[in-house]
């Protein structure tokens, strides 16, 4: 006869990883919903799009929704049985709930600017699109109960950090413009909260994967190079279908590149694409941070003088000078 | 050659970067219950950045320790600093809150675990630096 384990309360004041607390900490901070968004400031913009701009739009942010959805129902919950912390399950059930306020907001962006019928068509269509649903095919292949727990982070952190990004490209696009800067506002949230969910999931996928055997390690990294050619091939495709239309697919495909190196070192690994064609348009990164002072290499500058950081709030109590 | 002293926590990335790098480098603790390095010469921090959305915690608890000893905050000469421009304006935000914490320069930023030209620039642009420090 099989026991009942003993069922065991989570101790937040006994860690056995202090990176859980950490990245709940982040986490929680983090947390916004759609509603703090102004979106209806979005009208005028949305109609100087032209209807085929609305329908690329739509079909990108459904196709957004679909991903998170996946994440949300399927993606983090797959990661609950193989957590190595209690904290980590709680870090995953923020993840989990964070992923549905993302597919969440989407349908807000619906709502505010878009006619139901061309949603309806939207969401059909996601349904259909071969590429679409190859990607989604080959992720939840992984996040299956029996596959190795490994290779359900490395699926995890391929979808938070690389295959977000063909459809994050437009709203930073249409921002550079200046149309539809509210829902760029919204997106940047999204963007954000995926950078800390690939880096803790990558984070964790590196602990599980220095104890391994050389010869596993070997089969782990294989299989996550294999599955980054295959989504990106889908991605190329994927792309291609959306962007061919307005031109800018070689524009999409060197964001594509940069952040599936971004990806793979998330998860411990170097990059796969080289520099050359990991050239994001700049206007595509000023977009990504708007009001950032865009130099970030100051050793390139005049030489003699350096800037000086302006004084910046410090509220953290640990500085004692 | 001065030195770098250099903090990363468990996610390897800035240890990775340190490691491409090839200067010699003392990394600072991951728990404080661990001693100090002693520091005797002027150098430059890498920090990684732990900040929220709003820019708040972006220094480490680690890092800050370090710098709340006076003698180390007298060698520092300038700082780099990683993140990730998903978080935006607050990207490698931890450059920014040392540099007018210390009233040291910013000398670079970079993403996560670096790119090869992150590791020439920082490496061509701190031999550059140092030499107009003498």
């Amino acid at each position: 006869m099989t026991q009942t384990p003993v069922a065991r309360a989570v101790n937040w004041n006994r860690l056995q990883d202090e990176k859980d607390l950490e990245i709940w900490n982040r986490l929680t901070a983090n947390f916004w919903l759609p509603e703090k968004v102004p979106l209806s400031n979005d009208i005028p913009s949305w109609a100087t799009l032209t209807a085929a701009e609305q329908q690329l739009t739509i079909r990108v942010f459904t196709g957004l929704t679909l991903l998170d959805t996946i994440q949300n129902t399927i993606g983090a919950p797959a990661l609950m049985p193989d957590a190595t912390t209690p904290h980590e399950e709680a870090v995953l059930t923020n993840i989990a709930f964070m992923e549905a306020v993302h597919a969440r907001s989407y349908s807000s962006v619906f709502s505010t600017l878009c006619r139901t019928a061309e949603v309806d068509d939207a969401f059909r269509w996601s349904e259909e699109n071969e590429h679409l649903q190859a990607k989604s095919r080959l992720v939840l292949e992984e996040y299956r109960a029996a596959s190795h727990p490994l290779k359900k982070k490395v699926a995890s952190v391929f979808l938070e950090s690389f295959l977000f990004y063909s459809g994050f490209y437009l709203p930073m696009h249409w921002s550079s413009r200046a149309k539809l800067t509210n829902t760029a506002d919204l997106i940047r949230l999204i963007i954000r909260d995926e950078a800390v969910h690939g880096y803790y999931i990558g984070y964790k996928f590196q602990r599980g994967f220095e104890v391994l055997s050389e010869a596993e390690r070997q089969e782990i990294k294989d299989f996550a190079f294999a599955l980054l050619f295959d989504l990106y091939d889908l991605e190329t495709k994927y792309t291609q279908d959306l962007y061919d239309p307005i031109g800018l697919s070689e524009d999409v495909k060197q964001f594509l590149h940069y952040n599936a190196n971004k990806a793979l070192m998330n998860l411990g690994f170097e990059g796969l694409f080289p520099e050359s064609i990991c050239q994001v348009n700049p206007a595509i990164m000023a977009s990504l941070s708007p009001n950032a002072d865009e130099n970030h290499d100051f050793f390139s500058g005049s030489g003699s003088s350096y800037v000086i950081g302006k004084a910046v709030a410090t509220e953290d109590e640990d500085w004692d000078f | 050659m001065a030195e770098l002293v250099y903090f990363s926590s468990a996610s390897g990335n800035t240890q990775r970067f340190i490691e491409r790098l090839g200067l010699p480098a003392q990394r600072l603790p991951l728990s404080d219950a661990e001693p100090l390095p002693i520091i005797r010469k002027p150098y430059v921090l890498i920090s990684p950045t732990y900040a929220d959305g709003e820019g708040r915690g972006a220094v480490h608890k680690q890092v800050i320790r370090f710098l709340n000893v006076a003698a180390n905050r007298e060698l520092l000469r300038g700082v780099i600093a990683s993140g990730n421009r998903n978080f935006g304006a607050f990207f490698a935000h931890a450059g920014t809150v040392i540099s007018a914490k210390c009233g040291c320069p910013c000398l670079y930023k970079f993403e996560l675990a670096g790119t090869q030209s992150d590791v020439e620039r920082v490496r061509q642009g701190l031999e550059k630096f140092w030499k107009q420090q003498h």
